[in-house]
């Protein structure tokens, strides 16, 4: 397909740009103009509308094809979300009118979601306090890493490594070292879990905290999770939950409950906005109450004649992290989606997607290896290991995939177990749906077995075939200049 | 060539040969090129550079992969294959020859004798597949 | 709930296939952890969930005519880029991990790196940032990987949230960051060159600057080259369609927020850091980038390149910590630069500038308001003084239906009575000209 610049045409037009009722400007003297115009193409409105439906035709997403890629949780997103975020009353706010004196009465129905969706997150998740700053989930990280240091700080210790277990998601370990940590890796166990014997020996006073994702990403429950901030609260370092998978227990388990001091959560994952093809997200950071003093500036307060303000004043706090209050439009959508799930809602969310991935994980036991086949929570953990011998690896599974019309799941991801298939079903999707998947599955089982050359061909059924991705990194071809 | 038997190596799968002098030449084994794939971009140090043996010395990169490299021998950077470099699939025709990647002036030359001979990284291949 | 498909029937079903109960889905936690249950409201109906958010959302008012700006802008957004946007195949995507599904998100984020290399001059741009600020607190740590030093020079033209913003997120790194006082509104050239030294890793300008001010930093670039210094651009992508690029000035690494470039306002956020730098620094640079290849038949195809970088692969190492962008609002900057393409860009920004400088004539011809920085040119946006607490009379005008402008004191010390306008192609000569009224019957 063209790119947009291949198909302009000189002198074509998209817009018209709303006639000047005023004068030219004075102030537009030469020496401060570009030299020559942005080459930027020239389209039709028409021309530009088509090139963009033709694109997102060559998209999977979840309203065309089942998605199950493990730990990004891709359910389903109700499209009143993306209504109520359009209403003019939200979508038209400036962010710094509450920062104009009387403007603040301006804006309180943002200032009620902000709020009130902190009152909600903190009760799912047994924290004290929530900032919605965070833009994303690896931006709550590095917020909350940041609050770990100030915490820290503040108490004098001295503290310079944060621990993460071998199966932890990337932006943990990266997280921690852009906040000016030491970042060591704890083994897991022969059960999937972080080493507990392993742990101990690691623990000293060096320790900063721990960060921690429960289920974690082979979709275990860890029982002694408590076990583990506790070990952690006794050389005065803080828990972190990864709020990746809250989903498989959203409503049956609080991370603050859990013994942690600081969660984030992936709006775009638990509370189902949608992720737009790589964001935006939102990652509000949740802490107890020794840490409260330390949210980023601003917060919403809720003043005794029941109007909400915007908070300052806070001496203690790690400063600034974003702009304004976050990504205000996601956190208005995964507001709606919790008050529309609501207490029972929720807790039928974690159930389903927990059976969901159970009943994916039981029925293709017979055809696919899996090293921790114990009751898992919301994903499941298969390795290719038995089919690779045929030649046909995790890679060529998720391309036949493709060919039987799903997105396939995660691959090689994580990086502890070989040949991984990382399997997230999700709470939305039927047992009919389930069932046609693993029928698929299990006929690239046998095709694995029987003709490996057909897989290691796939896919045939999409606009392009494997694409040569070692060209692309030594091309470095990324961007059309002229 | 898998195993150059006048090379000693290091479990991390770089190779050191005695050249002259104090310099020793220093690079990747068959085995770990192989294992990387296609390799897309290396990054190697300047010459004049100080390196402890064990230190990282450079990174490697496949599509999906990038491993630092370390080196046997602790000393100062004498060269740099920029060839190499520049066409990394030069190393997967010779990777004990023209696929060297740095030479390095040993400061403490016996070091060398501390590394795995050809048998021993043999075996220890054998053990790790 | 009405996003749970299976029935009660077909979850007894399964279950007993699987051999568990309800209960025993959650055999593995300890009963200890369980909490019990929530204490949240009853789930509601969309019906129900709209009347209460249309409840809520009636409580902003959005009537106010609008001249803040302060680096976010309302612009106008045609129709057709929420009409492309809306597409679900966009929207409910995951990142494109699997290049074969994922074309469309792919090609368009090919597009919309060349896009922003288009307009800003450079030679490689990534996928997307989370705003502004964080891309130009990104733009930083490249400087500090590229050059191996650790100053960095801001100039307080620069916009006072993202220097907050970077004094938070480097105040545990050991980096020593020296501000410089504006000359004037402009970029304070001699305070700049004297901090200059064999430790600077960048220095950090904007343009148009927080002021509104039209600077070409050519001269700093080449100062700053001179000693291994790099130049980061923080810019407003709507000014690049008539004003000099900061390619064209020498910049190494440019950011910006890309709001402007057909996204709504929506109270701070969903936004759009950009970032672009030169060809010879893409390895340092953070976050996805996509690159063109083919496929085993020669077809072009687009994928994730370089990804080395990133977290997933380098961890603790990584350029960024990065994951999740803001690949969706990428997707409608780049549908709105694809839409007003080279005429519609360079107009709109020449109707912005227009309407300032109209304003800016209306405005200085009230008794007692005068143009902070006398000698300088603006874009679409200005620092008058007035002759009373600035914040006084934006909280006046209010009252008379106008979000004014922003008062610079929250940032800025003696400018007590200094408020900041912006003035987009939205603006009509006839709002202005209100506007101008009020403010002279206020005064």
């Amino acid at each position: 397909m063209k790119l947009s610049f291949e198909k302009s045409v000189k002198g074509r037009r998209g817009v018209r740009v709303a006639q000047s009722d005023v004068p030219t400007s004075t102030h537009l003297r030469k020496e401060f103009l570009r030299d020559k115009d942005a080459q930027l193409p020239e389209l039709s409105e028409l021309d530009v509308v088509r090139h963009f439906t033709e694109l997102s035709r060559r998209n999977f997403g979840v309203d065309t094809n089942f998605y199950p890629l493990g730990s990004c949780t891709m359910k389903y997103n109700p499209k009143v979300c993306e209504r109520i975020a359009a209403y003019p009353g939200f979508a038209h706010l400036h962010p710094l009118l509450p920062q104009l004196r009387g403007g603040g009465m301006l804006t309180q129905g943002a200032l009620q979601v902000l709020h009130d969706m902190d009152i909600l997150l903190r009760e799912i998740c047994g924290m004290a306090a929530f900032t919605m700053q965070p833009m994303a989930g690896a931006h709550g990280e590095l917020t909350g890493i940041m609050m770990m240091a100030a915490y820290h700080h503040d108490k004098g210790n001295k503290k310079s490594v944060i621990l993460a277990p071998d199966s932890a998601h990337g932006t943990n370990p990266a997280s921690a070292a852009i906040a000016g940590y030491t970042v060591k890796t704890v083994p897991s166990d022969a059960e999937g879990d972080i080493s507990l014997r392993a742990l101990k020996e690691m623990l000293n006073d060096e320790v900063a905290g721990i960060m921690l994702t429960c289920p974690n990403t082979l979709g275990l429950f860890n029982p002694h999770v408590r076990e583990i901030c506790d070990l952690i609260h006794s050389v005065d370092g803080l828990a972190y939950y990864d709020g990746a998978n809250l989903n498989a227990i959203v409503g049956k388990v609080r991370p603050g409950d859990l013994g942690f001091d600081i969660v984030h959560l992936n709006l775009h994952k638990t509370f189902a906005t949608p992720h737009g093809g790589g964001g935006p997200g939102a990652g509000p950071v949740g802490v107890v109450k020794k840490l409260v003093d330390y949210l980023p500036v601003s917060t919403v307060v809720k003043r005794e004649d029941g109007t909400f303000a915007l908070d300052y004043n806070k001496p203690k706090s790690i400063g600034y992290i974003a702009p304004f209050y976050g990504n205000f439009g996601i956190i208005l959508r995964a507001y709606v989606y919790i008050l529309m799930a609501g207490r029972e809602g929720l807790e039928r969310v974690a159930e389903n997607a927990v059976l969901n991935a159970n009943y994916i994980k039981e029925k293709l036991k017979p055809w696919y290896d899996i090293e921790h086949g114990q009751l898992c929570k919301h994903e499941c953990v298969f390795s290719a290991t038995r089919q690779a011998k045929n030649g046909v690896h995790a890679l060529d599974i998720a391309k036949g995939l493709i060919d039987a019309g799903y997105h396939p799941p995660t691959m090689y991801f994580p990086l502890i177990v070989k040949e991984a298939l990382m399997i997230e079903p999700t709470e939305c999707e039927s047992k009919e749906t389930l069932d046609a998947f693993i029928a698929a599955m299990i006929a690239i089982a046998e095709k694995a077995r029987t003709n490996p050359e057909e897989l290691k061909a796939a896919p045939k059924t999409t606009p392009i075939g494997r694409l040569d991705e070692t060209k692309a990194a030594r091309e470095m071809n990324i961007a059309k200049l002229s | 060539m898998m195993i150059d038997p006048k090379a000693r190596y290091m479990k991390s799968h770089e190779w050191a040969k005695h050249q002259s002098g104090n310099i020793f030449t220093v690079g990747l084994t068959a085995y770990a090129i192989e294992q990387l794939g296609d390799i897309v971009y290396m990054e190697l140090p300047e010459a004049g550079k100080k390196i402890d043996r064990e230190g990282s010395f450079g990174v490697i990169e496949s599509v999906k992969s990038a491993s630092d490299m370390y080196a046997p021998l602790g000393g100062t950077v004498r060269e740099a294959n920029t060839e190499v470099r520049d066409n990394p699939d030069m190393l997967k025709k010779d990777a004990y020859e023209t696929g060297w990647l740095i030479k390095i002036e040993a400061s403490s030359p016996a070091e060398f004798d501390g590394l795995m001979d050809a048998a021993a990284y043999q075996k220890y291949l054998e053990t790790e597949a | 709930m009405p996003f749970i498909a299976n029935t009660d029937e077909q979850r007894a079903a399964m279950l007993a296939e699987i051999g568990l109960t309800t209960e025993g889905l959650f055999a593995d936690v300890p009963a200890a952890l369980r909490c019990g249950g929530l204490n949240l409201p009853e789930g509601i109906s969309e019906q129900e969930v709209r009347d209460k958010l249309a409840g809520i959302a009636a409580k902003n008012y959005t009537h106010l005519t609008g001249f803040l700006g302060g680096g976010f802008y309302d612009h106008f957004i045609p129709s057709a880029v929420y009409a492309t946007l809306s597409r679900s195949e966009f929207y409910t995507a995951y990142t494109p991990y699997q290049p074969e599904t994922s074309q469309g998100t792919l090609q368009a984020i090919y597009e919309f790196q060349s896009l922003i290399c288009r307009l800003t001059e450079m030679e490689a741009s990534n996928a997307s940032m989370y705003d502004g600020g964080t891309a130009l607190y990104e733009a930083i740590m490249m400087a500090l990987r590229i050059t191996q030093r650790n100053k960095i020079i801001i100039d307080d033209s620069v916009n006072p949230i993202y220097r907050v913003m970077i004094h938070s997120y480097t105040r545990n790194l050991k980096i020593d960051l020296t501000e410089t006082n504006n000359h004037e509104g402009l970029a304070n050239r001699d305070a700049i060159l004297k901090a200059m030294d064999k430790n600077t890793a960048a220095v950090i300008l904007q343009n148009p600057n927080f002021f509104g001010c039209i600077d070409d930093f050519t001269d700093i670039a080449e100062a700053a080259h001179a000693k291994g210094v790099l130049l980061i651009v923080s810019c407003y992508p709507i000014s690049l369609g008539v004003l000099k690029t900061p390619g064209a000035m020498g910049a190494d690494i440019v950011t910006g927020e890309g709001q402007s470039l057909g996204l709504p306002m929506s109270f701070g956020g969903p936004y759009l850091g950009f970032m672009a730098t030169l060809k010879k620094h893409v390895r340092n640079l953070p976050g996805r980038i996509v690159g063109e290849t083919t496929d085993a038949n020669g077809k072009r195809g687009f994928v994730l390149t370089l990804q080395t970088r990133e977290q997933h692969i380098r961890r603790d190492k990584a350029t960024s910590n990065i994951c999740s962008n803001e690949a969706l609002c990428a997707l409608a900057a780049t549908v709105y630069l694809t839409l007003l393409g080279k005429e519609g860009l360079k107009e709109t920004a020449q109707l912005c500038a227009d309407k300032a400088s109209y304003a800016y004539q209306r405005l200085t011809a009230i008794p007692g308001v005068t143009p902070r920085f006398r000698d300088n040119w603006v874009f679409n946006e200005m620092v008058l003084d007035l002759p009373c607490d600035a914040a006084d009379v934006v909280g006046k005008l209010i009252e008379k239906g106008f979000a004014a402008g922003f008062p610079l004191s929250r940032y800025y010390r003696g400018m007590d009575n200094s408020i900041l306008i912006a003035v987009t192609e939205k603006r009509t000569k006839q709002q202005i000209g209100m506007l101008a009224e009020e403010l002279e019957a206020i005064l």
